[in-house]
C-alpha cells in the first residue's frame, strides 16, 4: 500500500521531532516550576512589609495576564515582539520553551498557591514555637508538604504542555508537528501521517501519565490526605 | 377478589449468598394498613422494593388488583400505581417542594404544567406543607421533608402506599408530625403498607401486624391479638411470644 | 506614544474588530454542541452499555491525547481524502467542538456520578423510565455540579479559537498577524490583541459567576475546584 511506504518512509524524521516536543515539555516544566513556586509562596504569605505586598499584587496581575493569553498571542508577542525588541535573539526553539513554561508558571503558582492554603494552620504554628524563623519554617515543614499535596494536580501539567507544545509549530519550531506538515508538503500524503503524529502524541500522554501516577504512589506518606 | 388490591405468594430474594426474602406471602384488601415489624436485616425493606420491582425478586408472584406483575413489561405503569416513601426521603435536590410533587405529575402522567401546580399545592396542603413550596429540600426539616415526600407520592393518586421506616432517619421530635399525616391517611381510607417501629402509631392504625425475622413472615396478627395474648394468664401456649420478645428488646 | 495611539485607533481598531467578531462566532458557534457533545458522551459513558461505553471512554482518551492543533489538521487536512472537505471556518468549529465536548464530559460525568444514588430510585418509584429519570432527575442536577468546569472549558475555548488562525481562517489573531506584518509594530499590536482575549476571558468569567449564582439553589453546593 502506498501509504504505508509513505509512513515508513517519514516516520523517522517525523518521530526525531519528539524529542524538540519533549524538550518543550520538559524545559517548561522546569520554567513553570522555578516561577511558579515562588509567586505561590508570596501569593500566600506576601502581605508583611510594602514590597512584599506589592510583590503579591504584582504576581495576581501576572496571572491574570498569563492564563487570560491564548499560547499562539504570547508566542507571537515574545517572537516578534519582545524578545526581538530586547535585542535578544533566541531561537524559537527557546522562545517556543520560554513562553510555554512562563504560561505554566502562572498555573503552577495557583497549584502551589492552594496547596499551600491546605496544609493545616497548626503546622506553622508548631514550627514557630519550636523557635523556628518564618522562613524557615515554610521552607522545612509547610512546602514539604505543600509539594506532596500538589503532585497529582502538578502531574497534570504535563499532558496539557505536551499537547500545547505542538503550538510552536506557529513559530517553526521542529517539534513533530511541524515535521508532519513537513512531511505531508513533501508527500500530499496527510492522513497517515497526521493520524500517526496524534498516534505518538496520545502514547506519550498515556505513558507520561502511567509514570506520574506510579511517582504519587511513590511519594505518598501513609495517612497523609491530598489524593 | 373484588376488594384485594396486593395479592402476594412465595416471594424469595437472594444477594449474593445471603436469602433475604424466603417465601414470602400475604394479601392486601382496600382500605387495610399492614404493618411490618422485626430485626432489621431481616429484608422487610427489600420485601417493599420487590413489590414495585425497584429490587427484582428471584421468585415468587405479586399481583397489584387482577395484574399480575413480576413479570410485567410495563413497569413503569406498575410503579405509578404504587406510592413509596422512603427512609432517607430522596427528594430531588434540585427542586422546591412543590417542584418535586409536580415533577410526577407533569412527565409521568403528562398533566399540563398549570393544572399539576394547583393539584401539587392541594397536595401540599393535605400534608400541611403547604407554606413551605418554594422551598428547597436543604431548607426543609427531616420531618417537612418527609411529609413532602408523602405528598410527592400522593399526588400520583396510587393504589397502594408502600412506607419504608419513613420515621427512623429523623430526630425524636420530628416522627410526630409525620405519623400524624400516615395516621389521617389511614383514617381516610388509604390502601398503606408500612415497615416502621413507632408502635404507639402501629397498634392505632395496623389492621395487621406482621412480624418478620430471617425473610419470612413469623407471626402475624391484629394489634388487639398480639395484646391479649400478652395480657392472657391462661397458661395456654403463647401464639406471639417472638413478636412479644421483640418488643421488649425494642422497649429496651 | 502619541503615535502608537493614533496606530491602534486609526489603523487598528477597524481589523481587531473584525477579528473579534470572527472569534466570537467560531466561539459561539462552538459552545452549545460542546456542551451537548459533553453530555451525550458523558450519558454514554456512565448509563450506556459496555460497547456504548467503551467508545465514549475511547473518544475522551484519544481526544484528550491528541494536540487540538493536530485535532484540527487532521479534520482540514485528512478528511478530504475522504470527500469530506471543510471550510477552515467548519473545520474550525468541528475540532473545537470535539474537544470542548471531550473535555466538557469528564466534568459532566463527575457530577452525574455524584448525585446520590437515591434520586434516581425515587424517581423510578414515581414511574419514570429509566431515560426520563436521568433526563429529569439527575442531568438537571449534574449540570449544576458541572457549571463551574464547564465554564473553564468555555475559557480555555476563547483563548484556543486562536488556532483557526493556523488554518487560515482570519479570526483576532490572524488579524492582528496580519496588521502587524504590514506596520511592523509587533510588540504593540500582540499587546492589544492580548488586551481583547483578557477583555473576552474576564467578561466571561464574570458572566459564569453570575450565571452560578443565579442557578444556586440552597444547600445544593455546586462545588468549586
Amino acid at each position: 500500500m502506498q501509504s504505508a511506504s509513505i509512513l515508513i518512509e517519514s516516520l523517522p524524521n517525523i518521530a526525531w521531532g519528539l524529542f524538540t516536543t519533549l524538550g518543550l515539555v520538559i524545559i517548561a516544566l522546569a520554567v513553570g516550576f522555578v516561577v511558579g513556586l515562588p509567586l505561590g509562596i508570596i501569593q500566600v504569605y506576601g502581605g508583611g512589609s510594602i514590597l512584599s505586598r506589592f510583590l503579591s499584587r504584582l504576581s495576581v496581575l501576572y496571572v491574570w495576564f498569563l492564563r487570560g493569553l491564548p499560547n499562539l498571542v504570547l508566542l507571537f508577542l515574545f517572537y516578534y515582539g519582545i524578545f526581538p525588541f530586547l535585542g535578544i535573539d533566541l531561537q524559537p526553539f527557546f522562545v517556543g520553551a520560554t513562553v510555554l513554561g512562563l504560561r505554566s508558571s502562572a498555573y503552577q503558582s495557583q497549584i502551589f498557591r492552594g496547596a499551600l492554603l491546605s496544609v493545616d494552620q497548626g503546622q506553622m504554628q508548631a514550627a514557630r514555637s519550636l523557635g523556628m524563623s518564618r522562613a524557615l519554617a515554610i521552607r522545612s515543614v509547610v512546602l514539604p508538604q505543600a509539594l506532596r499535596i500538589s503532585l497529582p494536580a502538578w502531574s497534570n501539567e504535563y499532558p496539557i504542555l505536551l499537547t500545547d507544545s505542538s503550538v510552536c509549530y506557529a513559530i517553526g519550531v521542529m517539534e513533530m508537528l511541524t515535521r508532519a506538515s513537513l512531511q505531508v508538503s513533501r508527500t500530499r500524503a496527510p492522513v497517515p501521517l497526521y493520524l500517526a503524529t496524534a498516534a505518538i502524541f496520545i502514547v506519550m500522554n498515556y505513558l507520561g501519565m502511567m509514570l506520574l501516577h506510579r511517582a504519587e504512589r511513590r511519594w505518598r506518606i501513609p495517612g497523609f490526605g491530598g489524593s | 377478589m373484588g376488594d384485594t388490591i396486593l395479592r402476594v405468594q412465595g416471594l424469595s430474594k437472594r444477594f449474593d449468598s445471603e436469602e433475604v426474602l424466603r417465601g414470602v406471602s400475604f394479601e392486601v384488601k382496600k382500605g387495610d394498613a399492614k404493618v411490618f415489624i422485626g430485626p432489621s436485616g431481616t429484608g422487610k425493606s427489600t420485601l417493599l422494593r420487590c413489590l414495585n420491582r425497584l429490587v427484582e425478586p428471584d421468585s415468587g408472584q405479586v399481583w397489584l388488583g387482577d395484574d399480575e406483575i413480576t413479570h410485567a413489561s410495563d413497569i413503569d405503569g406498575v410503579r405509578r400505581r404504587m406510592g413509596m416513601v422512603f427512609q432517607n426521603f430522596y427528594l430531588f435536590d434540585h427542586l422546591t417542594a412543590l417542584g418535586n410533587v409536580e415533577i410526577g405529575l407533569v412527565k409521568v402522567l403528562k398533566m399540563p404544567r398549570h393544572d399539576a401546580r394547583g393539584f401539587a399545592m392541594s397536595e401540599l396542603a393535605r400534608v400541611g406543607m403547604d407554606r413551605f413550596a418554594d422551598k428547597y429540600p436543604a431548607e426543609l426539616s427531616g420531618g417537612q421533608a418527609q411529609r413532602v415526600s408523602i405528598a410527592r407520592s400522593l399526588a400520583m393518586n396510587p393504589e397502594i402506599m408502600l412506607f419504608d421506616e419513613p420515621t427512623s432517619a429523623l430526630d425524636p421530635e420530628l416522627t410526630g408530625e409525620v405519623l400524624e399525616v400516615m395516621k389521617r391517611l389511614a383514617s381516610g381510607g388509604m390502601t398503606m403498607l408500612v415497615v416502621s417501629h413507632e408502635m404507639e402509631f402501629v397498634y392505632s392504625v395496623a389492621s395487621e401486624v406482621l412480624f418478620m425475622e430471617g425473610g419470612v413472615i413469623v407471626e402475624r396478627g391484629t394489634p388487639g391479638q398480639i395484646r391479649e395474648d400478652d395480657a392472657s394468664d391462661t397458661g395456654a401456649p403463647k401464639q406471639f411470644q417472638r413478636t412479644r420478645a421483640f418488643l421488649r428488646r425494642l422497649d429496651g | 506614544m502619541d503615535d502608537a495611539l493614533r496606530y491602534v485607533i486609526e489603523d487598528l481598531s477597524a481589523p481587531l474588530l473584525h477579528g473579534a467578531a470572527a472569534s466570537l462566532q467560531l466561539i459561539v458557534c462552538s459552545v452549545p454542541f460542546g456542551l451537548m457533545l459533553g453530555f451525550a458522551v458523558a450519558v454514554g459513558w456512565v448509563y450506556g452499555n459496555r460497547a456504548v461505553s467503551a467508545l465514549c471512554k475511547a473518544y475522551v482518551l484519544l481526544v484528550k491525547g491528541t494536540p487540538l492543533l493536530i485535532l484540527l489538521f487532521v479534520i482540514y487536512f485528512c478528511l478530504p481524502s475522504l470527500g469530506l472537505t471543510l471550510s477552515p471556518f467548519a473545520a474550525s468549529v468541528t475540532g473545537f467542538i470535539m474537544c470542548n465536548g471531550a473535555y466538557n464530559s469528564e466534568y459532566i460525568r463527575g457530577a452525574i456520578l455524584s448525585v446520590r444514588s437515591g434520586q434516581l430510585i425515587a424517581a423510578r418509584s414515581l414511574g419514570m423510565g429509566r431515560f426520563q429519570a436521568i433526563v429529569s432527575i439527575v442531568l438537571p442536577q449534574a449540570a449544576r455540579r458541572a457549571l463551574p468546569g464547564c465554564s473553564n472549558e468555555v475559557i480555555y475555548l476563547i483563548k484556543y479559537s486562536s488556532l483557526a488562525y493556523i488554518l487560515s481562517f482570519i479570526e483576532l489573531t490572524g488579524a492582528g498577524k496580519m496588521a502587524a506584518t504590514r506596520s511592523f509594530r509587533f510588540t504593540l499590536v500582540f499587546s492589544v490583541v492580548g488586551l481583547v482575549y483578557l477583555t473576552m476571558v474576564t467578561l466571561a468569567s464574570l458572566f459564569f459567576m453570575w450565571l452560578e449564582k443565579k442557578l444556586a439553589i440552597p444547600g445544593f453546593e455546586t462545588t468549586r475546584d
